[in-house]
């Protein structure tokens, strides 16, 4: 009682706050209604690209975006900046699966659906040669409805690495049912709940001719290859309902805040715990699940991998990439921007999220905390509901310029955030 | 200041407010409609609202919206009590959209509490049919356990 009185307070004061200090936010007016730090500017450069999730742009400025789902029988868009004052055209938009990833490399456009990755082969001034000559180089990953987008990244030797999202909440006999033990050990890793690696150019690959290259991953939509310390980065959506399926341990407010989403760095054999155990941020440890014998306080799991950076819980990062581009002041070179599409599982509570975060790096490792980079995306204070949030940040990518896009996947709207000092 | 006052005041009426409702609710007709539907209200904050949210709105591509689904105010209510008992897993589109994640049984909700839920849902965030009785929800579970 009590305890429900003083988090009623908090709650009240904490909003009233909030509302006082908020006024740039519902100006749509101004950098297309996002806050961000001084110097910086935001456009919308484009609108209504499907339900836009994943983001490319190729070196002389044709941006790829790959739609959740197929509008008109078109799921994969071709832009550009055709008038030069950053909005960006439709030229073209064929493909009628939708899907998640996008990625350009060694003259190739990567595509993903929820089950195969495709590649479309680009001509010198990285247009696709052909719309109709889609190579299947992977097929048949497991697709169960939850966890299934498929995002995908390449390294410098040929690889091509996709995420395949564990089809459960926690690996319970009986997924999201309150007090539903893990199953142990946890038969979903076999097919899914990791990073598995093929080859970029060998078509038709199955599972077999994959590697699992990192395992206890949950769900990962944002991933990129770090050219500076050669290697895969990745963001963990963290579990969900440790408050609605664990009363006994977890009021709202811990099961709005935990557990941490979490950024990783894989190599091949990583294994970063899901579903045995998750991270707590504020105590900084490993805890042990309630579904395998975890109450919130046992630690756990000493054999797995530490996060690097970590983050509130559900906020839901979509999308990593690390800046390499001139344009951005110093400090954000090398750095980890990372785009959270915001939570629903914080209720009671307020939702949270829909905002674009900043990770400065040096020498491949983070270096100091995160930051909010840009937010107001939701145009909302306070999101009670996630349908409310206006655009959801889902794709990050990097122009020639410099300039960081931001893809939403709400109303298909596309950001174009500049650095200009003024 | 001022904010803190109103603050302030706020958190005085709202611990009333919690005083208020640890007492006995003035006494309805016990199986009237609107008595049903109140209960409902306290089911759905427990047990649906973190994944159909407070505005029953769902989760795009997540989890389903109560809020103007023809599943929800349909006439065959055996469908919706069904799902509530036995969960759901299956991909099949709500009015046009798929949703990802899988909803878990709640057969250890009684009977009444079915009724009363689905009652609520059924007449809350613009939705507006008649509610589901007791009957109707142990028709569906008896008739799904032989």
């Amino acid at each position: 009682m009590i305890k429900r009185c003083i988090f009623l307070f908090i709650v009240t004061t904490v909003s009233f706050f909030v509302r006082a200090n908020d006024n740039t936010y519902n100006d749509s007016t101004i950098n297309a209604g996002l806050k961000l730090p001084k110097g910086f500017v935001a456009i919308k450069a484009a609108n209504s690209i499907g339900q836009a999730r994943h983001i490319a742009i190729t070196s002389n400025g044709i941006v790829y975006v790959k739609s959740a789902k197929a509008i008109n029988g078109k799921a994969t868009y071709v832009l550009k900046d055709v008038d030069g004052n950053g909005n960006l055209s439709i030229v073209s938009s064929f493909d009628n699966k939708g899907g998640t990833g996008v990625a350009i490399k060694g003259g190739y456009l990567y595509t993903s659906t929820n089950n195969d990755i495709y590649r479309y082969k680009l001509n010198k001034n990285n247009e696709i040669v052909d719309t109709n000559a889609a190579e299947k180089i992977v097929e048949g990953l497991i697709n169960r409805g939850e966890h299934n987008t498929k995002s995908i990244v390449l390294d410098n030797v040929g690889n091509i690495y996709v995420n395949i999202g564990a089809y459960s909440n926690s690996c319970q006999e009986k997924d999201r049912v309150r007090g539903s033990k893990g199953m142990s050990p946890c038969p979903i890793l076999d097919s899914a709940g990791g990073i598995w690696m093929f080859k970029a150019d060998k078509l038709h690959q199955t599972y077999k001719d994959g590697i699992r290259y990192a395992t206890g991953l949950r769900n990962i939509v944002g991933l990129d290859w770090n050219q500076q310390t050669n290697s895969l980065f990745v963001m963990q959506h963290g579990r969900d309902q440790l408050f609605q399926n664990w009363p006994q341990y977890f009021d709202s407010v811990q099961g709005a805040e935990l557990p941490a989403e979490c950024m990783y760095e894989l190599h091949k054999g990583s294994n970063c715990g899901w579903p045995y155990i998750y991270y707590n941020h504020l105590i900084h440890k490993k805890i042990v699940a309630p579904e395998y014998g975890g109450d919130g306080k046992i630690e756990g799991g000493k054999e797995y991998q530490e996060p690097l950076m970590v983050f509130p819980g559900h906020l839901a990062p979509n999308a990593l990439l690390f800046y390499t581009g001139n344009q951005f002041p110093d400090k954000y070179k090398n750095g980890a921007f990372i785009a959270f599409h915001g939570s629903w599982n914080r209720a009671p509570l307020p939702q949270a999220g829909y905002m674009v975060a900043f990770v400065p790096f040096k020498n491949g490792k983070p270096l100091g905390e995160w930051e909010v980079f840009a937010d107001g995306f939701s145009g909302k204070e306070v999101v009670t509901s996630t349908r409310g949030a206006a655009h959801r940040p889902c794709g990050l990518a990097q122009g020639p310029d410099g300039s960081l896009y931001v893809t939403d996947d709400s109303k298909g709207t596309i950001y174009k955030i500049s650095f200009t000092g003024n | 200041m001022k904010k803190i006052v109103i603050a302030a005041t706020l958190f005085s009426v709202a611990c009333l407010l919690v005083v208020a409702q640890t007492k006995k609710p003035v006494q309805k007709t016990a199986d009237s409609p609107a008595a049903s539907i109140e209960r409902g209200r306290g089911v759905y904050q427990r047990e649906c609202l973190s994944c159909h949210q407070a505005d029953g709105g769902g989760v795009p591509h997540m989890n389903p919206p109560l809020a103007g689904s023809t599943d929800v105010v349909g006439v065959d209510k055996k469908k919706i009590i069904g799902i509530v008992l036995h969960g759901m897993t299956d991909r099949i589109p709500l009015d046009d959209e798929y949703y990802s994640n899988n909803m878990a049984s709640h057969a250890n909700l009684t009977n009444q509490q079915i009724a009363d839920v689905l009652s609520f849902v059924r007449n809350s965030f613009g939705n507006k049919a008649d509610v589901v009785t007791l009957a109707e929800v142990a028709a569906v579970r008896v008739g799904k356990k032989k």
